[in-house]
């Protein structure tokens, strides 16, 4: 599976989602945001970290990088993408993505381990998981508030187009175990077609069960599926 | 010709660091102080002498990508 990684001034968490993918023996190229066009790619990643020193908006410069116009393209033909983190912020600024990521409801950065809830794991990039699984994943991020209408979060509940929930280590979705305010503790939200995902928190930190724990690495090797 | 762009959030999204502010200024005595919502500003300097030419052009900027229309508002005026 060929694999590539979208670098911006200010990417931080490339080199993680490298190694993640090497791993699992993907094909990756790392991929920088000034080229005009893409390797071929059944996988795009947006990394996480402070694109541009998040100025203006988090993600909003990012979005109308040269690169990201072939992002764009090739997401709207199909192909997978995935955007973590700052990512995840970028992809709702282009508008692959419905919503907007506002900041942290208490305005801390929130650097820690969580605990997540697979919600849906009919998609490409969940299948290796269970229903109902807790996970424990990392998040590093100021602004993670997903903030959508209410129409738009109606049908992200209906069509099933949530993969992630923040919840406790037992599993319970309430406001107590949401780290960020984000609406219905969303932690993760598809396109439509189920070929986009973002996600706030970073599964490619947990793939080593001596270093972090390796929640993350079914989210990888789903994708191989 | 020099335009101003005020950005706003929009009524129903949730203001954090405007409350904070809000809350600091009540801290520090300032009792009348009923809501305090906080934006960002530009001032834009563009190359038309046309003025209505030059508000479109500077509409287009606002949403292309000085403004996230989710969940901002904006304001041009003529300075």
């Amino acid at each position: 599976m060929n694999s590539s990684i979208i670098v911006f001034p200010g990417s931080n968490c490339d080199r993680d989602i490298a190694i993640a993918l090497e791993k699992l023996h993907f094909k990756n190229k790392m991929v920088w945001h000034k080229d005009t066009s893409l390797p071929k790619s059944d996988l795009i990643v947006i990394p996480g970290g402070f694109s541009y020193g998040d100025y203006l908006r988090s993600g909003a410069v990012a979005a109308k990088s040269n690169i990201l116009n072939e992002v764009i393209k090739t997401a709207n033909d199909g192909c997978l993408v995935l955007g973590i983190c700052n990512g995840f912020q970028i992809l709702t600024e282009t508008g692959l993505l419905k919503g907007v990521l506002l900041r942290n409801k208490n305005l801390k950065f929130l650097g820690k381990d969580v605990y997540v809830k697979t919600i849906n794991t009919d998609n490409k990039f969940c299948n290796k998981y269970k229903k109902d699984q807790v996970l424990k994943f990392n998040i590093a991020h100021n602004e993670g508030n997903y903030f959508t209408s209410s129409d738009h979060l109606e049908k992200l509940e209906d069509k099933n187009l949530i993969p992630f929930k923040y919840c406790d280590d037992k599993g319970n979705i309430n406001t107590e175990n949401n780290p960020n305010g984000s609406l219905n503790n969303i932690a993760g939200i598809f396109n439509d077609k189920k070929n986009i995902l973002g996600m706030m928190p970073h599964p490619e930190r947990m793939i080593d069960q001596v270093i972090s724990g390796d929640d993350g690495l079914n989210l990888f090797a789903s994708l191989l599926d | 010709m020099k335009f101003s762009v005020k950005v706003t959030l929009k009524k129903d999204v949730l203001d954090p660091q405007g409350k904070v502010v809000q809350q600091t200024l009540h801290n520090m005595g300032m009792d009348t102080l009923n809501n305090l919502r906080q934006g960002k500003y530009f001032e834009i300097d563009i190359n038309e002498n046309n003025e209505s030419k030059a508000q479109i052009k500077v509409e287009d900027m606002c949403k292309k990508l000085l403004v996230n229309l989710i969940i901002e508002d904006f304001e041009i005026s003529k300075i």
